[in-house]
């Protein structure tokens, strides 16, 4: 139980409490984004863990986490970029910001800078096609409006949020 | 477009969205616009069940998820005598391209969904709820975690709601990245903590829903539609559309209008004056295309649309659906090849692959525009195309085989020459801006 910290732990408890005391699975999905946000991505140790403290399965625990793509199941940088660039967002400039980044960072998508700090990834519908084009940094922060100058903003702000130790822990396995 | 400025511009027929500043969503506020008074009535009136369904019934409140069902129908399927716990969910997971309506309600007007879906709650007589949100809107959760936290504190959520023997217990539950966890039944294997692959119906989620209890699912536009239909009536709800697409509806716009946004406006008012709303079209362009429904939808041709009114049985004559009212516009600059690619690469990589027809044929579709779209179409491309859009639509357990289907149909019925000119000079037709 040591790969899940007492803080995720008891935020693992209130989403347990939520449902029927025979349902635990049902607090699955917030389990594993709990334990990503707190290791930056899904080990085979953590899904481990997460199965045993909701009493499932761990293969069950393996579907769910490869079935919804925001689950990290290899180590990602600091900071995961998701960029939509689906049709809408694509007719509102996501293909040109998309080319931006991955100018800016030197990388394309599914990549990770070297040093360890960005990793960019094709996101697909984000719900929120009127703020064209749109991101999300570590599956919690959507960003609107990302034209070239936001983004430069976003890539300097990051950089020295990494370079404060901020953002995703880094592993072995990143290459650092 | 009347309202001051320090207020959200959703325009002016808005009811839903309407004194919204997008910091005026808290609890205090909401009830100082006359929010719960449709809950407070139907309790402290003790208004039988049966009448609140017939009132939703007679507003002609249709579900805004996509589907277009006659939301109070929906309510009267759910058993009246059922022993145990009986549940009522709200389908807030937005993804399909072009959507982004419910995202703001739940931001700026949370405890409308919260309030809806208690009623709805009282007229089916369900003890449970949940709210599935998109993953991809974090922030959003968040506060409808708080604004849930406050409506609990307010005495109107949970055990004896308002000192009456109505007990409603709903809680927030997020996505994490499946465009498939929208279809409904998806929703609820999601929700019991497996992957979102959807269900075999029937049985149908009235007589086995959640954990194999009788379930009803509703978009979160239609919840928060329904306390209006408490506090003005159904009659009123009706009046503001037109017969059998009753009230408002949130048009998301998307694409190449001058402001991309959400409007609210009567049904069946005309596209034109939509597109007006949104600020007309970029840079003066001429409207080539437009999907009125969401990219599942078939998309139709700027004149067609351009004649066309917004309500569902318009848009369904005109020969597309009104579906969850995302409408993404197309300019004269746009390669409908390109523009179908990129839908048809969504649905190869939303496909769940439970169903053969769509986990092959979504991929074979995809494939086939990337090589016209790359120079290497062949002749016969555009019937195959046709066909295993054909062989996919109605094989399989849900609508996505038949949502990644009818774009390719449909841009290929309107666009044909557009298609056969890549084929023949392997190039586009028009100047590639996306």
């Amino acid at each position: 139980m040591t790969m899940l910290s007492p803080q995720t732990r008891e935020k693992i408890d209130r989403e347990i409490a939520k449902y029927p005391a025979d349902q635990k699975q049902s607090a699955v999905m917030s389990a594993l984004a709990l334990a990503q946000a707190e290791h930056g991505w899904l080990s085979t140790e953590i899904m481990d863990a997460v199965a045993s403290y909701l009493g499932m399965p761990p293969v069950a625990v393996y579907e769910v986490a490869s079935f919804y793509t925001m689950y990290n199941l290899q180590p990602v940088g600091r900071f995961k970029v998701s960029i939509c660039t689906n049709l809408p967002c694509a007719l509102q400039g996501a293909t040109v910001a998309a080319g931006h980044i991955k100018q800016k960072l030197g990388i394309g998508f599914n990549e990770t800078t070297a040093d360890g700090v960005f990793t960019l990834k094709e996101g697909e519908c984000m719900g929120a096609c009127g703020d064209a084009p749109v991101l999300i940094v570590n599956d919690r922060r959507l960003c609107s409006w990302m034209n070239a100058g936001k983004l430069d903003e976003l890539v300097d702000e990051l950089k020295a949020a990494a370079a404060r130790g901020e953002g995703n822990p880094v592993h072995a396995e990143s290459g650092e | 477009m009347n309202a001051p400025s320090e207020f959200l511009d959703y325009g002016p027929d808005a009811i839903l969205m309407a004194g919204l500043t997008g910091n005026n969503w808290r609890l205090a506020d909401y009830v100082a616009r006359g929010g719960y008074n449709a809950l407070k009535k139907i309790i402290l009136e003790k208004i039988p069940p049966e009448q609140v369904i017939a009132e939703v019934k007679r507003s002609a409140l249709r579900g805004r998820g996509g589907a277009g069902f006659p939301t109070g129908l929906k309510w009267s399927f759910m058993p009246r005598q059922f022993p145990g716990d009986k549940y009522v969910v709200c389908n807030s997971d937005e993804g399909e391209p072009g959507t982004f309506k419910d995202r703001d309600l739940l931001r700026f007007n949370p405890h409308a969904v919260i309030e809806g879906m208690a009623i709805g709650a009282y007229a089916m007589g369900a003890s449970r709820g949940y709210n599935y949100i998109h993953g991809e809107i974090w922030d959003t959760y968040l506060r409808n975690e708080e604004a849930i936290a406050e409506a609990c504190a307010a005495g109107f959520l949970g055990k004896n709601i308002l000192g009456s023997d109505f007990t409603f217990h709903l809680h927030n539950h997020h996505g994490f990245g499946a465009y498939i966890c929208g279809e409904e039944t998806a929703l609820l294997e999601s929700l019991e903590g497996k992957k979102g692959q959807p269900r075999f119906k029937p049985p149908f989620p009235a007589s086995f829903g959640v954990y194999g209890k009788p379930t009803t699912i509703n978009n979160t536009e239609t919840f928060a539609a329904v306390p209006w239909i408490i506090n003005h009536g159904g009659e009123a709800f009706l009046e503001l559309g037109k017969p059998n697409n009753g009230g408002t509806k949130l048009f998301s716009v998307s694409g190449d209008v001058e402001r991309p946004g959400n409007y609210e406006v009567r049904l069946g008012t005309p596209f034109a004056a939509l597109l007006a709303m949104a600020g007309g079209m970029r840079g003066g362009r001429r409207l080539k295309a437009c999907i009125p429904g969401g990219s599942s939808m078939p998309v139709l041709p700027g004149d067609v649309m351009m004649a066309t009114d917004m309500d569902y049985d318009s848009i369904a004559k005109a020969g597309s659906m009104l579906g969850s009212g995302a409408v993404i516009i197309m300019d004269e600059t746009r390669c409908m090849v390109k523009s179908l690619l990129r839908l048809s690469y969504f649905y190869y990589e939303e496909s769940c692959g439970q169903c053969t027809p769509c986990r092959e044929g979504t991929g074979w579709l995809w494939r086939m525009v990337n090589r016209i779209e790359n120079g290497q179409g062949k002749n016969d491309d555009l019937d195959c195309l046709t066909s295993v859009a054909d062989n996919i639509a109605g094989r399989t357990i849900c609508a996505l085989g038949d949502a990644a289907a009818l774009p390719v149909k449909s841009f290929i019925r309107h666009f044909r020459d557009e298609f056969q000119y890549h084929i023949d000079h392997k190039h586009c037709l028009v100047k590639p801006y996306i």
